[in-house]
């Protein structure tokens, strides 16, 4: 079953990413691998002008139930870029044991 | 030669006065300093305690669990829209009279009046106790004797504050000329909120320390900006535009080039597509400002980017050329740890491609947060150590100084009361 908006039909077996929340985005994050990541990113990451472009068409409360989930999609790949683009890990470097938890989020 | 102009002294720190020798930090690994501090400094001050976007009706409430004041309070909007502040106790016998599951965790909500858990007193909107359960058993008791607590409680800007003193100045003056300058700001526009909390194994000090300087930041986070913008940076250091300072509160102003960057290749791929990063989403939404308030950008800067305000002892606010603002709060749980919290305010926005932006500005704040914070720990545990006693501050960490000055000098009055003659744990030189 399709959940997100036909156009990005191509990005169906990733739709594991589309979460409401950021600290549950986070923790998937940090629950994968980097293969995973990159994979996911490297679908993602060029369908991002189309994406953004869907979006802006849309105010966030007027968004159908499968707009809300490409943005949730996108919300995840923004929490996926810093591995992909920036850490080569999930982790951020240096961050041990430390977290730093949303504690309030606008829901969309 | 520094890129933007220094005071005649030639440096911002001899400007203000605050001396230029090295600092110690006996006063972030000291218990005993820290058991001070909490009667000299958090009993003294005024606390942001939330914004009044919290209390959108009568009856909305929430409570702080306040552990460096030694207290909890339920800050409430009354029947008459007044917003007030109660120690958050029962007057029966104690118990902790707002709380759900776990009394030491926060919480909020909408609600007539407060009823305790215990024996079922119950206290109205604006304080009064209303009801007393088997109220023929006691003896002469007066209900109008046993209403709630309260505490001092103003607003600066739609920002609530509480002050456990009742002989504190008033808070508009305590705010003094940094907080007059941001008069008129349109913080109230800015009612889409993400918060982050971490609880963070340092002295409360050292995360404002690190937030008040950003002479860390072309090292730190070097990796967060693409390779050779990171080595430019690196080369380059940190300046600021302008620094001041009143009173116990101080600001730093500083310069933003990547909002937008002058050249797209200076940022990621994927900042490059949201239009959005560290300083912000590069689309500002219009507050209806057509003049920044005189406290923003003083030097009047055409660069200028952020300004970062700390309000002692544990309140800061950044506002920045994007037209958002993101605080940070500090709040101590013992003498090498506190609770960390910083909260992103946008306006709403106008698109779900404009939300999306948002969150890109939000998650690198994040990412940033989690490199600083290790760092406090990694801080924390040598200073604790005391194989170095004492440390260099440069002019670019002039804030620094002036903290743990006001800190001291916030303790030694109150030792200077209480005992008569300060003993110092250490001097910030």
């Amino acid at each position: 079953m399709a959940t997100l908006p036909a156009d990005f039909a191509d990005l169906e077996p990733f739709s594991a990413w589309a979460i409401p929340t950021e600290r549950a985005r986070y923790a998937k994050r940090l629950a994968s691998t980097m293969d995973e990541l990159q994979a996911f990113y490297d679908a993602a990451f060029p369908r991002m002008e189309a994406a953004t472009s869907y979006l802006e068409q849309h105010g966030v409360n007027d968004l159908r139930e499968d707009g809300r989930r490409l943005l949730w999609l996108y919300c995840s790949l923004v929490t996926v870029s810093f591995p992909v683009e920036v850490w080569r890990q999930p982790r951020v470097p240096d961050s041990g044991s430390c977290a730093l938890d949303a504690v309030v989020e606008p829901a969309i | 030669m520094p890129h933007f102009t220094k005071p005649r002294e030639g440096s911002w720190t001899e400007h203000y006065g605050l001396g230029t020798g090295p600092i110690s930090y006996e006063d972030s690994i000291s218990p005993e300093h820290y058991e001070l501090e909490r009667d000299a400094i958090f009993r003294r001050t005024w606390l942001n305690v939330g914004r009044v976007e919290q209390l959108p009706k009568k009856g909305s409430f929430f409570t702080r669990e306040l552990d460096a004041a030694r207290t909890s309070v339920v800050v409430v909007r009354g029947t008459d829209d007044e917003v007030r502040a109660f120690y958050n106790i029962c007057r029966h016998r104690g118990n902790k009279l707002v709380w759900n599951d776990f009394p030491g965790e926060e919480t909020s909500g909408v609600c007539r009046q407060f009823a305790c858990k215990y024996h079922g007193w119950r206290y109205d909107l604006e304080g009064a106790c209303t009801f007393v359960q088997q109220e023929d058993e006691f003896f002469d008791l007066d209900k109008a004797d046993y209403g709630l607590v309260s505490l001092r409680t103003d607003v600066w800007e739609g920002f609530i504050f509480v002050n456990l003193d009742a002989d504190a100045p008033q808070l508009h003056e305590y705010m003094g000329e940094l907080g007059a300058g941001l008069a008129g700001y349109p913080f109230h526009k800015m009612t889409q909120v993400h918060r982050y909390r971490s609880e963070v194994r340092s002295n409360w000090k050292l995360y404002i320390d690190a937030f008040t300087e950003f002479y860390h930041a072309p090292v730190l986070h070097a990796k967060q900006a693409v390779a050779e913008e990171s080595r430019k940076l690196q080369n380059v250091g940190y300046e600021a535009l302008a620094y001041k300072v009143d009173g116990p509160h101080g600001m730093v102003s500083s310069w933003g080039g990547m909002s937008p960057p002058k050249d797209l290749n200076m940022v990621k791929p994927i900042e490059r597509i949201l239009h959005s990063g560290l300083f912000g989403p590069w689309d500002a939404p219009d507050i209806g400002l057509d003049e920044l308030p005189p406290g923003l950008n003083p030097a009047r800067h055409p660069a200028w980017g952020l300004d970062s305000f700390l309000f002692f002892p544990n309140f800061m606010v950044l506002i920045w050329r994007t037209n958002w603002v993101l605080t940070y709060h500090y709040w101590p749980t013992s003498y090498n740890t506190h609770v960390f919290e910083g909260t992103c305010y946008f306006v709403p926005p106008k698109n779900a491609r404009a939300r999306l932006a948002q969150e890109m500005a939000v998650v690198t704040f994040k990412e940033y947060g989690l490199q600083d914070s290790n760092t406090l720990e990694a801080t924390q545990t040598m200073l604790e150590s005391r194989v170095v006693t004492e440390f260099p501050l440069n002019d670019q960490e002039i804030l620094l100084r002036l903290l743990h000055k006001t800190a001291h000098e916030y303790v030694d009055k109150h030792l200077r009361k209480t005992r008569g003659t300060p003993v110092r744990v250490s001097a910030a030189s």
